[in-house]
């Protein structure tokens, strides 16, 4: 649905120059929330600016839809982008105007007539929970209702992709969730796509199909999450399954959906081992419970057991 | 002075200070909103940068406010012939107040204009709106509050050039003041005239600060 390849944003800052992407892949598929990972400074901002052209890649191709949008001229871009929504950090609403107002925009934009205009407004209102807010003006709104707001008015122009820019980022822990659910219904209700960015971890856990990780202009590793998490030395895992630092010899087990089998009692009594844990994390990530044991493995049939945790679809990782 | 004796040339010289400050407003408004926006459009980062372009307005700008008015008032002379055909009376000071004050407007409008979010005018620009609306759209409605207390201080800085324009023959009443106050030692005339003034001004700026309050209160 997204297709980003070979993604540079070079700034020039006063006869410097600065890389923003070094040259980034992307591709989001149809009907999945994508999200992008990364610390501030990481590039993910500039990356999604690039997605609908509010920034200007160096180098490197944007596709949304099949429509490659950096081949399009002006106007053209600007038809492309009504049918990309997209959604702000500080909801960016115009204060202005009213909620239903401001809704309306978009639709004002396109050209469509006022009875429609209105239809469709209160159509959008009722979708994301505001219907008896229309009139209110958005200084009247908590940041959850605004945030409500600037997701209907993404949604005006029946987008098949929504671009989230730290859409939860401003808002306390308990909105955070009624949002993320908003837009993981969204996504569920009516095919849509999304990709977002956030520095927060829970987003990724809870809403996420797929992510990618960025740091310094670069996408470190990107995927499925559960493959991602299965693949060794995955930054991903690293973060979402906080562990000490292992010590030489530390077997690092994770499991990916098999969090329910008995394993370490399996081996245990098959290969004679002692197994002293170190310690643990477990997640529900991507419909999945994921998660990672640290262990000491000492005695018996030490290498056996490893081999036979690793037949069973488990990712071991032994600490040199 | 009696204030039977006071009362027509006072009527006379209100009359003739309003007629300047409503004409030059107007015109004020009409060159120094675009050439406002002008200045933030064009400015680097802007919806349509042109770094020369707006290096020029902001000389041309900066010019118009480094003349002291009365001076302006007299240099622009030639300018006032060719525009109003006569060079004094009312209509004809109201070509240096534009010239005045259209360049002030103009930073106000600027300043004004900066105050909305850039985050709201890409939120726009990402909805695929363009330009002109979100001139339209975006930038005037949300400024409104900033253009309206630009515009407050405006008047009442035309109010006070206007008392300068007996020099061009223009009447008003800070003309009055001069004529009869100062050259004709008439202290009771000053002093009402003194008071019209402050009046005059104090609802302007009242009038002003109650129309932004309510813009920005939404």
């Amino acid at each position: 649905m997204i297709d980003v390849s070979g993604l540079r944003k070079v700034y020039r800052d006063r006869g410097r120059e600065v890389v923003a992407l070094g040259g980034v892949d992307l591709r989001v598929r149809e009907g999945e929330i994508f999200g992008v990972l990364g610390q501030s400074g990481a590039g993910k901002s500039t990356l999604l600016r690039c997605v609908n052209l509010l920034e200007r890649p160096t180098e490197g191709t944007v596709s949304v839809a099949g429509q490659e949008l950096t081949a399009l001229r002006e106007g053209e871009l600007r038809r492309a982008r009504q049918r990309i929504g997209m959604i702000h950090q500080h909801f960016a609403l115009l204060s202005s105007r009213t909620v239903a107002g401001n809704v309306a925009f978009p639709l004002e934009v396109m050209g469509v007539g006022r009875a429609e205009r209105a239809r469709r407004v209160a159509e959008l209102l009722e979708l994301v929970g505001l219907a008896d807010k229309a009139g209110a003006h958005p200084a009247q709104l908590s940041g959850g209702q605004k945030q409500r707001v600037g997701i209907a008015r993404a949604l005006a122009g029946n987008p098949s992709v929504l671009l989230s820019d730290e859409a939860t980022s401003a808002l306390d822990p308990a909105t955070t969730q009624s949002i993320l659910s908003l837009l993981r219904n969204l996504n569920r209700e009516l095919g849509l796509t999304i990709l977002l960015i956030t520095h927060e971890m829970h987003v990724v856990k809870g809403i996420c199909d797929s992510v990618a990780v960025m740091r310094d202009g670069l996408v470190e590793e990107s995927g499925a999450i559960p493959e991602l998490i299965a693949r060794p030395g995955s930054r991903l895992a690293a973060e979402l399954f906080p562990l000490p630092r292992p010590e030489a010899g530390n077997v690092t087990i994770t499991f990916t959906g098999q969090a329910d089998e008995p394993v370490v009692s399996e081996i245990v009594r098959k290969f004679d081992v002692d197994v002293n844990i170190l310690g643990g994390v477990l997640e529900e990530v991507a419909g999945v419970s994921a998660g990672r044991l640290r262990v000491r493995l000492t005695g018996g049939e030490r290498e056996a057991a490893l081999d036979y945790l690793t037949e069973r679809g488990l990712l071991v990782e032994v600490t040199p | 002075m009696t204030w039977d004796e006071m009362s027509p040339l006072l009527l006379e010289a209100t009359g003739q200070t309003a007629q300047m400050v409503v004409w030059s407003t107007l015109f004020t408004v009409l060159f120094g909103l675009p050439l406002g926006i002008a200045l933030v459009v064009t400015d680097r980062g802007g919806l349509l940068p042109s770094p020369v372009l707006n290096r020029v307005l902001g000389l041309v700008v900066n010019l118009g406010r480094s003349l002291p008015f009365i001076v302006l008032m007299i240099a622009v002379i030639p300018l006032t012939r060719l525009i109003v055909g006569t060079t004094i009376g009312t209509f004809a000071a109201v070509v240096p107040l534009t010239l005045g004050a259209a360049p002030f407007f103009a930073r106000l409008v600027e300043t004004a204009l900066r105050e909305v979010g850039r985050d709201t005018v890409q939120a726009a620009q990402a909805m695929g709106a363009g330009r002109g609306t979100i001139i339209g759209k975006v930038l005037l409605p949300e400024a409104m509050p900033g253009l309206v207390a630009g515009l407050t201080v405006t008047v009442v800085a035309l109010i006070s050039y206007s008392a300068m324009a007996g020099a061009i023959g223009g009447g008003g009443l800070g003309d009055l003041a001069i004529r009869y106050g100062y050259q004709r030692f008439e202290t009771t005339l000053m002093v009402v005239t003194v008071v019209v003034l402050v009046v005059i001004v104090q609802l302007v700026q009242t009038l002003g600060d109650v129309v932004a309050r309510r813009l920005a209160r939404r």
